[in-house]
């Protein structure tokens, strides 16, 4: 087969389900042949995720999760993106910051669980904070680096059209910067995706994280565990798609072509 | 004019006087790296000179000023905005309705009919720095400053489009100083070459180019010019 030739529409349909296919056949024999007792079958989580769908607690927990992660997301944007084009336009004061930033950025969100309930008790808040963690230092770092790497050619066309600091700061550098924006605030649902399990394990009882935790403790249920982490795979899937969609729109496509 | 490098002073001009009239074409040629793009941004107030001044009908410099425009050699246009946005970007004092006949206007001039609503990212090379001259004739200045603005462009567009910047010069008589690598480019277009010598530069010699519009790139008179530019730019390269 050429590699150069494209593959007919048939073809990228078919290959991708077949590979599924071949991986559900081998999940399915692999439980079938070493008969264990603990770990389910894809024809149990099926029914599993059947039963989860009729008991109407699905929708509620998903409900939840997404809840919670639109709060801490919303908030590490609304926060985050001025934070960072400020940062980014007065490189003196990015300097100062940028020590305490670069030493709270790589600690995972799950390491300040318990300083999340120290400040917020249990409940909702924990969990919305953790989330903001998580998705506020992609975001700041995105838009940082984004207003640094606007090429001072467009900058200089602004002055050049007497424009003011401030409307250079709207007029060129934001829209410049926007496609880097974006990548970073994908890059940060993602997070704030995985974090919102993790953190509805501990401080809610309710959300994907608690249906998942909850599933094994009450009588060890992993026909449910599996269901639930395939749901949550599905909606993380489905939120990361949604942002790609957003980086078709025409005045940042620009951005993201990578011929020049 | 003085730089400050690593600590060291690196003089880039040097007793540089040009007088420029108004509605002139001139075009400046040098050694690379001579300093012709750093006068170009000293005339456009985008860097202060250490010593002398620019004055510009009897008036300082000071900062850049959309009376006079600088056009830069490749991606001087904005791709977040369409060829209308990009046009209509220094118009926004302007009424909703003046500002669509001055983006009608150029966009016709510069022959983008058809085009209004397309992105940068969907242009030719030639189709951008249209664009580019476009948008900075649109705020109506005095003065344009074209720095290489054709050096990206393959050779046909490029002859193409000097032909286009004569036919618009002629139309609407912007006093012009371009700096080119290309010695045809200055031939055909300038009134007045400006030949600047290797760093610290100086101006090595200012040629008049006496031949009227439009200039036959095999006539006797073409050709003896082209040559005496040839042989200043040789000088000056190994000065």
């Amino acid at each position: 087969m050429n590699s150069l030739a494209k593959p007919a529409e048939w073809e990228k349909l078919f290959w991708p389900l077949l590979a599924a296919a071949l991986l559900l056949a081998l999940w399915h024999y692999s439980v079938v042949w070493t008969a264990t007792k603990v770990f389910p079958s894809p024809l149990s989580v099926e029914k599993g995720l059947v039963q989860l769908i009729q008991k109407h607690v699905l929708w509620a927990d998903i409900g939840d999760s997404l809840r919670r992660v639109a709060l801490g997301f919303g908030l590490a944007a609304v926060v985050g993106i001025p934070l960072g084009l400020t940062l980014g336009w007065y490189p003196a004061l990015n300097q100062v910051v940028n020590p305490v930033i670069q030493i709270l950025r790589p600690i995972s969100p799950i390491a300040w669980i318990p300083v999340a309930i120290i400040f917020f008790g249990v409940g909702d808040r924990p969990a919305v904070f953790l989330i903001f963690l998580s998705a506020f230092f992609p975001i700041l770092v995105a838009c940082v680096s984004g207003v640094a790497n606007v090429p001072a050619i467009f900058r200089r066309a602004g002055r050049n059209f007497g424009l003011s600091r401030t409307q250079i700061l709207a007029r060129v550098v934001f829209p410049a910067a926007l496609p880097q924006i974006l990548i970073g605030l994908r890059i940060a649902l993602g997070v704030a995706w995985l974090v919102v399990v993790a953190a509805e394990m501990i401080a809610v009882d309710s959300g994907l994280g608690y249906l998942v935790i909850d599933s094994r403790n009450s009588g060890k249920r992993y026909d449910l565990v599996v269901a639930a982490m395939l749901v949550i795979g599905l909606i993380g899937l489905t939120l990361d798609l949604g942002f790609r969609w957003l980086e078709k729109i025409r005045s940042v496509r620009w951005g993201f072509r990578h011929e020049s | 004019m003085v730089f400050d490098r690593d600590g060291k002073s690196i003089a880039v001009l040097e007793d540089l006087n040009l007088d420029v009239s108004d509605g002139e074409f001139i075009c400046v040629v040098g050694p690379s790296g001579c300093g012709k793009s750093t006068l170009l941004n000293l005339m456009g107030g985008f860097l202060s000179p250490t010593r002398g001044a620019i004055t510009i009908d009897g008036e300082a410099v000071h900062g850049p000023d959309p009376r006079r425009i600088l056009v830069f050699q490749e991606r001087g246009v904005f791709p977040w905005l369409t060829v209308e946005g990009n046009i209509g970007f220094g118009l926004s004092r302007l009424s909703r309705t003046e500002r669509g006949q001055r983006i009608a206007h150029y966009v016709q001039m510069m022959r983008l009919q058809g085009f209004e609503h397309t992105y940068p990212s969907d242009l030719s090379g030639g189709m951008k720095q249209r664009l580019q001259v476009a948008r900075a004739l649109a705020v109506n200045p005095d003065i344009l400053y074209l720095d290489e603005p054709f050096g990206a462009l393959d050779s046909v567009t490029r002859h193409l489009m000097r032909g286009e910047l004569l036919r618009i010069w002629q139309a609407e008589r912007r006093t012009i100083i371009f700096v080119t690598h290309d010695i045809d480019e200055a031939v055909q277009l300038a009134d007045r070459v400006v030949v600047l010598s290797s760093r610290p530069a100086r101006i090595e010699d200012v040629l008049a180019i006496d031949i009227p519009h439009p200039r036959s790139m095999s006539a006797p008179r073409y050709l003896e010019l082209r040559d005496q530019l040839l042989n200043k730019i040789g000088l000056a390269y190994t000065v």
